[in-house]
């Protein structure tokens, strides 16, 4: 599916200064030796298991599925993993990798701040020093993270420059990385970026869609019908999809941030409203004008407002075996009252797009069908957002 | 001889940078004049890019002004074209792939041809990806610029061998930005360089006083600033172009050894 120069169809690439080029043909040639070293793999699953809590359970929701009247739901829940996301995933395995390729230092983007934290927890599991580059804006959005992350013993960076959100953050990131590259790795928290780490943070997101996979066989004896995800770069949709590409029957369905609708410019649903270009390091859909300056884009969740899309994506929708819906910040809002609920679990303000979007569509459903939804994370840090959305000023 | 290369054909060139429309585009306009005027040998125009990752705090300011002041590609295309009836020198945008890419890289690449420019610099195009605009730049006469960095140990031969126009090298680690020091050992890789191309070779990054500049130039074929002339820009606004002509002066007067002030 990857050629050898990091292609899905035309997206991907290598878009990066020349200054950064040795340090990703190194970060190739060591991922290409250690996916296949049976003692790193071990050490990962080691790690996977005792530490971050795998395998995540898949759940059965009877409450939810009997009140929807359609489709019968299964809910991944890797809001059960250690930090309450998916991200530990990726982190664990790229941490892993930096310390075998002699790196002491790890730098993040972050969102949310979700992978920043993951990125933390690694990095003070493993011994080495840790900086987070967060948009200032959402260091406001999630003051409870900047917290978590400091109390791990990482420096978080306030990104003040452009729209001060993720794409700034990851901007800022990559500065860092071409001043010092010798003892640092970046580890990037998404299926984006250049090669090789779309792949890399793939394959280590891509633990999801295996368990699901070998879960639902245990549970159903066959395949979901569909499967759900919410996407901003698109780590866990990837990785809620991976084993399921070559599975025609199943559908994959990627649940974007509309932010306050696709016919606004407050929106951050980059299939739905982007073209293709070139930026951080790829070619893929990107949010921009006409001539091609990136937008500002918006979105409830700090995780999803990312004005680009992971390049195998871009792949998957352009070959049609993907399909990208659109989802508001108030469909996103509901749903995630709604899970809460109705299932007594609080999804992340992203997952909720994925829930958003499966209320939609399991009620159409037939009740032999099955569906998952891919929850990323837990909604704990977004209660006083969402409070606030809803009028109500709470005290963290 | 084509044009870049007549920059290099009379001694060291220096080669100053602006960002196109900092703080519009009628002072962009003053400034070239006296660059020109002043003994630019080579001049680099920014297009400004939302998101310029490969620059420093200094230049991101520039390409915000820039936009915020309504500046877009075709307006500085049309820039060029009235600069072009009374300036001969070279010219060179500086850009982030998505520009090009986004305005259609023929479209984008026939206009170059057509306005009068001679060259383009993408630092996110590195040698791995030029194929994507290396084509349509050859098809319309466009020389396509080549990066060296300071990281680029294995690569600089390969590079080298394809370059065309001048070869962009990176003084020092990180983004754009002055810097009072530069330690990378740099005339190690030009002499790579020099084995494997007939091109010049100018440096860049970092260079913002005459002393760094002669010293640069000593060791290549020229010296870029761009974070220096941003700064005079950042500080006087519309009144800036004189200055900047002083600033030039006294760089290539640096690099050509007339006259070499104490580092300030």
């Amino acid at each position: 599916m990857t050629n050898p120069k990091g292609r899905f169809g035309i997206y991907g690439g290598q878009y990066i200064p020349e200054t950064l080029m040795n340090a990703v043909i190194e970060l190739e040639a060591a991922y290409e030796h250690y996916k296949n070293d049976p003692e790193f793999q071990a050490e990962l699953s080691a790690l996977f298991n005792d530490y971050a809590g795998r395998p995540s359970r898949l759940y059965y929701a009877e409450k939810m599925t009997k009140d929807l009247g359609g489709a019968k739901i299964y809910l991944k829940r890797e809001d059960l993993n250690h930090t309450g996301a998916h991200k530990i995933n990726n982190v664990l395995g790229q941490a892993l990798l930096a310390k075998k390729m002699g790196k002491t230092r790890l730098i993040a983007e972050t969102g949310a701040g979700q992978h920043g934290v993951a990125t933390a927890t690694a990095a003070a599991l493993m011994g080495m020093e840790c900086v987070v580059f967060m948009g200032e804006e959402d260091t406001k959005r999630q003051a409870l993270n900047v917290y978590r992350m400091r109390l791990l013993g990482a420096d978080v960076i306030p990104v003040k420059s452009g729209t001060a959100t993720l794409k700034d953050a990851v901007s800022e990131a990559m500065r860092e990385w071409t001043s010092r590259i010798d003892d640092t790795h970046y580890c990037l928290g998404s299926v984006m970026g250049p090669h090789p780490f779309p792949t890399i943070v793939r394959d280590f997101q891509a633990v999801i869609s295996r368990e699901i996979k070998e879960q639902m066989l245990e549970k159903e004896g066959r395949l979901p019908d569909a499967v759900l995800a919410c996407v901003g770069g698109g780590s866990n949709a990837i990785g809620s999809f991976y084993h399921f590409i070559n599975d025609p029957e199943v559908r994959l369905i990627g649940c974007e941030a509309a932010g306050r609708g696709i016919k606004t410019f407050e929106t951050a649903a980059t299939i739905n409203t982007g073209r293709v270009g070139i930026f951080h390091g790829m070619k893929s859909y990107f949010c921009q004008d006409d001539y091609g300056q990136i937008a500002p884009v918006y979105s409830i969740s700090a995780g999803l407002d990312y004005p680009g899309i992971g390049p195998e994506h871009a792949w998957l929708h352009d070959t049609g075996r993907a399909e990208y819906a659109a989802v508001t910040d108030e469909e996103a809002v509901c749903a995630f009252e709604y899970l809460a609920k109705m299932e007594g679990i609080i999804p992340a303000i992203e997952s909720a797009h994925a829930v958003a979007h499966a209320l939609k569509i399991a009620p159409k459903m037939e009740r032999n069908r099955i569906m998952v939804i891919t929850i990323s994370g837990r909604g704990d840090k977004d209660c006083a957002a969402i409070a606030r959305y809803r009028g109500e000023d709470i005290n963290e | 001889m084509n044009k870049i290369a007549s920059a290099f054909a009379s001694g060291k060139a220096f080669i100053p940078f602006i960002t196109c429309g900092d703080p519009d585009l009628e002072t962009t306009k003053a400034c070239i004049r006296e660059m020109v005027s002043n003994g630019a040998g080579l001049i680099e125009l920014g297009i400004p890019f939302s998101d310029p990752t490969a620059e420093g705090p200094v230049i991101q300011g520039a390409n915000i002004r820039a936009l915020a002041s309504g500046t877009t590609t075709d307006k500085i295309f049309e820039m060029v074209t009235e600069l072009r009836k009374e300036i001969n020198t070279p010219m060179v945008f500086m850009t982030y792939a998505n520009v090009v890419y986004s305005y259609g890289s023929e479209r984008f690449l026939a206009a170059c041809a057509r306005v009068g420019i001679d060259g383009l610099i993408l630092p996110d195009l590195p040698y791995e990806e030029k194929e994507e605009f290396l084509p349509v730049c050859r098809k319309y006469g466009v020389n396509l610029i080549s990066l060296i960095a300071p990281t680029s140990a294995g690569r600089i031969a390969q590079i080298a061998k394809e370059a065309e126009g001048f070869i962009y090298l990176v003084s020092s680690l990180g983004v754009t930005g002055t810097r009072s020091e530069i330690t990378t050992d740099l005339g190690s890789i030009v002499k790579v360089v020099r084995e494997n191309s007939a091109v010049p070779c100018a440096i860049g990054f970092g260079i913002s006083t005459p002393e760094q500049a002669a010293k640069m130039a000593a060791i290549s074929d020229g010296a870029i600033v761009g974070s220096a002339i941003i700064k005079i820009l950042a500080r006087y606004g519309t009144d800036a172009p004189p200055y900047v002509g002083q600033f030039v002066k006294s760089m290539k007067q640096a690099i050509n050894g007339l006259h070499l002030p104490a580092a300030g």
